[in-house]
């Protein structure tokens, strides 16, 4: 572990790939948290903005809980056999071998948020469902954030063992009077062979944070990832390039997001799939709407071995001024890739508007149709329930967008 | 049930109807023949108020109120219907969502879509990658939701395949209440007279009288109106001489 430390050390000035760079200095460490034994005792203001974000504290249907504020775990449990929900600090101090997943898949000295996050690690969680266990109900996590200027430095680990079936929804929030704030957040998942894992993350941050999520999976043989990401309300700067491998035969990968640039909002968001065993399959699918703010769409799809399928689909509507900028790459490396994409950039058509008009709806009611459409992505294989938390992060933020 | 009276429309500036001088009685199919170009779809988009026809002189009454500068939308509450030769594909929005909305939240789609043979569409995207066929039906099943009492219908025939034709001839008879069938209660002929739903057809080939009965019939060439009569006779007319008899009208 102190090589860790030593490697993020000399990563400390390090600027990002891509993305703004963030002077982290003017962000400072919160104060501790206290620990609630009942989640339920949050007030009812946070307990809605948790909501919006898909984490419910009544726990109703959910396998597990993990919140966090600031820097603090205040809740974490289980609630059914076969799935474990624990803090990472508690992870690394209970299991010996969860530090072989501890920085593995993305690397300590990747930049300098990445070094910050290993160098003033505050906490995050750890997720992992056993052999076989097929969970249904859905573990919920939150990472929230309360105190006005404060950083989050947060280290997750996911591990779907073999054979599991494991779903999570997490949200990222602020509290309601939060203007600004610096998130970082570290993610590492690993499919093992036969697993599948769907992961549905709806973030609602405030009009001045600053979030930097640096995420990378593994999926083995037969393996499933599923990842569905979900940004509709203003956020200062958020940059996020998640890398994904397909390591084991067979193994498939599908990234939907929905995207809103609101003014003064900028959302690089875009994903990496290598494609590094035969037969696997990937898809990033992404809908971007621009309000005034500037989206980013990136995609880069790598096929690495014969007999892989890939394909990207980005498609963006500039509703009211801003900039959508779709960045879709192909790599094949070798021969019997079979790889596509589709790119589109443009405004809804005055046609369909008409037409829904000339059936009875109101020009406002016509366009809202076209909108929800556009983003009605079909999120292939994903359980009921979430796609209900995903309607309803949807609609929340519509009624802000029109 | 509609009037139109010495109706002028442009576009861009530049005049695309002139005295255009109209009446569609309750109950009543009108036809208008016209070679394309003519300014059929015009005329048809002005008066579901597409704004970008601008109507320069003249005015349009339905059910008796000036709606000659009335919003789209509320054409379409008063009654109006389309059915579009080219509807767009709005991608997303569910056929059968959009059968709903038409029938102001009905909730009959599949009563409705069985009549046109659509039920495997209900659950597509509107009109996404639906064949010329397919499209009729779409737009004649959104129809039958919204139940308009005047019905406007572009090119009804036009990219149907034989075995679609007969169909949606009946369906678009079935829409305008023309439909031939017996009931015990009252006499076809009465039923007849109680039509009250309207029509007006535009057709350049004038194919679809072979299924669609219709009572009148005009001819719209370069923007002006003539040869209102029985819709078989304008229509052996233009077979025997082309619309180019129009051109002798129109001097």
């Amino acid at each position: 572990m102190r090589d860790l430390g030593d490697k993020a050390k000399k990563a400390e000035k390090k600027r990002a790939a891509i993305g703004s760079d963030i002077d982290l200095a003017q962000f400072f460490d919160p104060a501790p948290r206290e620990y609630l034994e009942d989640p339920e005792s949050l007030d009812q203001e946070t307990r809605d903005r948790l909501l919006i974000s898909g984490v419910d504290v009544t726990q109703q249907g959910r396998s597990g809980t993990y919140i966090q504020m600031d820097g603090s775990v205040v809740h974490s449990c289980t609630r059914q056999e076969g799935v474990e929900v624990i803090s990472i600090r508690d992870a690394l101090k209970k299991y010996d071998w969860v530090k072989e997943y501890f920085w593995n898949a993305v690397q300590v000295d990747a930049d300098k948020y990445t070094a910050q996050a290993e160098l003033k690690l505050q906490d995050g969680y750890f997720i992992r469902s056993l052999p076989g266990a097929k969970t249904v109900d859905p573990v919920q996590a939150c990472l929230y954030i309360d105190t006005d200027g404060s950083a989050q430095n947060v280290h997750n680990i996911i591990i779907a063992e073999e054979g599991s079936e494991l779903h999570i929804i997490t949200g990222c929030a602020t509290s309601p009077h939060l203007r600004r704030g610096l998130h970082v957040g570290i993610s590492e998942f690993y499919i093992k062979k036969g697993a599948s894992l769907t992961f549905t993350m709806i973030h609602n941050w405030a009009e001045d944070m600053f979030v930097r999520p640096r995420s990378a999976s593994i999926v083995g043989e037969g393996g499933l990832f599923l990842s569905n990401y979900i940004s509709m309300t203003p956020v200062k700067s958020l940059q996020m390039y998640p890398a994904t491998t397909l390591a084991g035969e067979g193994a498939v990968a599908r990234y939907y997001s929905i995207l809103v640039g609101s003014p003064g909002s900028v959302l690089d968001v875009g994903g990496r799939v290598r494609l590094a065993a035969r037969n696997t399959r990937a898809e990033i699918v992404a809908r971007s709407i621009s309000n005034g703010g500037t989206i980013i769409n990136r995609g880069h799809l790598i096929g690495e071995v014969e007999g892989i399928k890939a394909h990207l689909e980005c498609k963006g509507l500039i509703l009211n001024g801003g900039i959508i900028h779709a960045v879709p790459e192909l790599e094949g490396r070798v021969d019997n890739v079979e790889m596509s994409h589709e790119a589109a950039v443009g405004k809804i058509a005055e046609e369909a508007i008409l037409y829904l008009m000339s059936r009875g709806l109101s020009e406002d009611d016509a366009t809202s149709t076209i909108v929800r459409g556009f983003l009605n992505v079909e999120m292939e294989g994903l359980p009921a329930v979430l796609q209900k938390e995903v309607d309803r992060a949807i609609k929340a933020s519509e009624e802000t967008m029109m | 049930m509609l009037l139109v009276e010495d109706l002028r429309v442009e576009i861009d500036g530049k005049e695309i109807l002139q005295h255009i001088d109209m009446e569609i009685q309750p109950g009543e199919v009108h036809v208008l023949f016209g070679p394309n170009g003519s300014g059929k779809t015009s005329l048809l988009m002005t008066l579901m108020g597409y704004p970008q026809y601008k109507v320069t002189y003249g005015r349009i009454e339905y059910k008796g109120v000036d709606i000659t500068n009335m919003p789209v939308n509320e054409r379409a509450q008063m009654g109006m219907g389309v059915m579009y030769q080219r509807p767009p594909t709005i991608h997303g929005l569910k056929t059968r969502h959009m059968v709903n909305i038409c029938s102001g939240n009905g909730g009959n789609e599949e009563e409705l879509a069985q009549l046109v043979n659509m039920q495997d569409f209900l659950d597509r995207d509107l009109n996404a990658g639906f064949s010329g066929g397919e499209l009729k039906r779409s737009e004649i099943l959104q129809l039958m939701a919204q139940a308009p009492d005047l019905v406007l219908l572009d090119e009804p025939e036009s990219g149907v395949d034989l075995e679609n034709i007969l169909l949606v001839g009946e369906a678009i008879n079935r829409l305008l209440e023309r439909e031939i069938h017996r009931e015990n209660s009252i006499t076809i002929c009465q039923s007849k007279e109680q039509r009250s739903r309207s029509g007006l057809i535009i057709t350049h080939t004038g194919f679809i009288l072979d299924y669609v009965t219709a009572d009148i019939g005009q001819v719209l060439y370069k923007g002006h109106m003539s040869c209102k009569s029985n819709p078989r006779e304008v229509l052996r007319c233009i077979d025997k001489f082309g619309y180019g008899e129009c051109v002798r009208c129109v001097i």
